[in-house]
């Protein structure tokens, strides 16, 4: 069968200088399984990480680390360097990369430098007949659409929370790289990094529930962090929250900021406006609690409370607790 | 030093923006503007200029390609205070898909002669923010993307260093001119055209180019060249109304109690 390669979200993050696994990387070994035989490709991740133990698990054939201050200390142009050579030596049936702004700009010039045809955002790939088709929701969600990938290698940036991951035992075997890049691909440099505090809550793009504040929070997120806490999911903002300066623009959900697709979206005082929305429209299960019935995210909503967050976010995360027990 | 903003003209996103039966965008049901996330360069580029940041001589040209409508987009660009407009339009093009479109870019930046390209970090429509790292790419540019600051130092030859917000960590970036750089939305506060902008654009120079001005085989645009193909664009059934109650005290605890129906705590 042929090679899959799947491009792994391991960057080292504050919680882990290993290079933790993230669980849309397992998703995107599932989806490979379908094609091919999976290759996991982690870029950055030093040597000692747990990496390729938990990518055999899930149906890694072999994984390939590829490390050393060419890659870590530049943008994404020496990682489409690298993918382009192992394109070109094995001939995969497709190469499957994350929807994350990096895994995107990745795929852009890799589909460049290999001739091939790139699908973003994609929820969904399968093969039909021989060729790979992806499905993408557009326009703020209001179309569903299916692409064909017609030329070259198949490139397929596919979001998080598309399909649970599915645990396949495999080879895993390991090959570490240490690629020399050009010039002109480390031509942008990275010359500082001020790494950020760890909120020690679930990753937002990930996460399978996300509660979100806007401006109805009036600048006092605690409500929101406290259900958040309750339910085990991350903390989403609005623009309007982030350009008010509430909350860190890292958790602005939305065109702009992060695209998330988890089991609950709980959106509290946020209006719905369009750009919102094209980041969370493809969750399963909408939530929206609202001081303004004519509020556009009732609309979108599968469970909406008319009230004021500031008493109902709180009594929930204690009628929450209380049922925990 | 001259600085190419590349502008996309997109259907509006308040409008109910769709497909026409060959699966490429359908211009005609709802009206285009300029993408708000490019206005965001827009604004960026004349700043560096009326900053002195971009030299003395420094010229803003804003690129657009697309039908004839697209115009529109340069027209608003102008307004801004962009000095001059490029309109790259041909049938050919109808229907390219992102590798395409990236192709035209280059070759259109190519003649354009730009010590700095500006972009936006995706447009609103098709959305995928691929096509300045694809336009780096076949220029062999330095990649300098999701700028929420950006610094000019030494003037057409210097550098330009970018500050970046990412998940884990705040990152500067630096890379020696001619380099293209993508904005986001943090970056700035787009202006409105004041009325002296908007009288001045009306005398701002636009050229329109076709495939054959820039040398592009039009075989290798447009729809039946895209290495991609939609087979399908169905539009999604309208959510089902959910439930919605009103707060009387007990908000929270129908709120608890529907949670725990979909299994959610
Ligand atoms: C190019 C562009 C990109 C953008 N990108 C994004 C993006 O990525 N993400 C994003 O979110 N927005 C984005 N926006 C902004 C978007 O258009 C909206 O302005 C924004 O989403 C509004 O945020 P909000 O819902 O928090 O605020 P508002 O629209 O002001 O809504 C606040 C809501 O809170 C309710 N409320 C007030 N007080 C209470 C209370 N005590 N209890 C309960 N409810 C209360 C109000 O009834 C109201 O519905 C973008 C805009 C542009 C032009
Ligand atoms: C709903 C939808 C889905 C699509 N999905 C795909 C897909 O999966 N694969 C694919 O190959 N194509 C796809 N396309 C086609 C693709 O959007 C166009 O080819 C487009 O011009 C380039 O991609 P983008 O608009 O997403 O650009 P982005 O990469 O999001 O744009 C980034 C920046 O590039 C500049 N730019 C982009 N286009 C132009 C332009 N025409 N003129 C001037 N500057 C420009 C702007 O500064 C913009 O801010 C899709 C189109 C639509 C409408």
């Amino acid at each position: 069968m042929a090679q899959v390669l799947v491009v792994v979200d391991a960057t080292p993050t504050p919680e882990s200088s290993g290079g933790a696994v993230r669980k849309a990387s397992l998703e995107l070994l599932t989806l490979a399984r379908r094609l091919g035989d999976p290759v996991a490709v982690v870029f950055g991740a030093p040597e000692g990480a747990d990496a390729p133990a938990a990518l055999a698990e899930h149906g890694a054939a072999e994984v390939v680390m590829v490390g050393g201050a060419d890659v870590v200390d530049h943008l994404v142009a020496p990682k489409s360097e690298v993918l382009a050579r192992l394109v070109e030596e094995r001939a995969p049936a497709a190469v499957l990369l994350p929807s994350s702004p990096e895994g995107k700009e990745v795929a852009g010039r890799l589909a460049v430098r290999t001739g091939s045809g790139v699908v973003t955002d994609a929820v969904d790939v399968a093969l039909d007949g021989d060729r790979v088709v992806a499905t993408k929701s557009v326009f703020a969600g209001s179309y569903t659409t299916r692409c064909a990938v017609t030329r070259g290698t198949p490139l397929v940036a596919v979001k998080p929370n598309t399909v649970a991951p599915e645990p396949a035992p495999a080879a895993g075997t390991v090959t570490v790289l240490t690629p020399e890049v050009s010039e002109q691909a480390k031509s942008a440099r990275i010359v500082e990094r001020q790494p950020k505090q760890a909120s020690g809550r679930p990753d937002l793009a990930e996460a399978s529930i996300v509660v979100s504040g806007g401006r109805g929070t009036d600048g006092d997120f605690s409500a929101v962090e406290a259900l958040a806490d309750a339910l085990g999911g991350a903390v989403g903002a609005s623009r309007a929250a982030v350009d008010a300066g509430w909350y860190p623009h890292s958790n602005q959900v939305g065109q702009t900021g992060k695209t998330v697709s988890p089991q609950l979206y709980l959106a509290a005082g946020i209006s719905g406006a369009i750009q919102h929305k094209a980041g969370m429209q493809t969750s399963k299960v909408v939530v929206a609690v609202n001081k303004d019935p004519e509020a556009p995210i009732f609309e979108m909503a599968d469970f909406g409370v008319v009230g004021d967050l500031s008493s109902i976010l709180p009594a929930a995360t204690e009628e929450i607790a209380r049922r925990k027990g | 030093m001259k600085i190419a903003v590349c502008v996309k003209h997109v259907p509006d996103a308040q409008g109910d923006r769709g497909f026409r039966a060959d699966t490429t965008t359908d211009r005609e049901a709802v009206d285009g503007l300029l993408s708000e996330l490019d206005e965001y360069a827009v604004e960026e580029a004349v700043r560096l200029r009326e900053s002195g940041a971009a030299g003395d001589d420094a010229e803003v040209v804003a690129l657009t390609i697309g039908p004839a409508d697209a115009r529109d987009a340069l027209k608003k660009a102008l307004q801004m205070g962009a000095d001059a407009g490029v309109l790259v339009s041909d049938d050919a093009i109808h229907g390219s898909d992102a590798v395409g479109t990236s192709l035209v870019l280059a070759k259109a930046l190519e003649k354009v002669g730009a010590d700095l390209v500006l972009t936006g970090m995706a447009s609103t429509d098709g959305g995928m923010g691929v096509v300045p790292a694809m336009v780096a790419e076949r220029l062999g540019l330095p990649q300098v993307t999701y700028a929420a600051e950006v610094t000019l130092s030494g003037g057409a030859g210097g550098t330009v260093r970018i500050r970046r917000d990412g998940d884990a960590s705040t990152e500067t970036v630096e890379a020696s001119l001619p380099a293209l750089v993508s904005v986001t939305d943090q970056i700035n506060e787009p202006r409105y055209p004041s009325f002296k902008g908007i009288m001045a654009a009306k005398k701002k120079p636009v050229e329109e180019w076709t495939l054959a001005d820039i040398g592009v085989d039009p075989a290798d645009v447009g729809l039946d060249a895209a290495w991609t193909a939609a087979v399908e664009a169905e539009a999604r059934p309208p959510k089902q109304a959910g439930t919605v109650v009103t707060d009387e005290g007990d908000g929270a605890a129908k709120l608890v109690e529907f949670l725990a129906s979909q299994r959610l705590v």
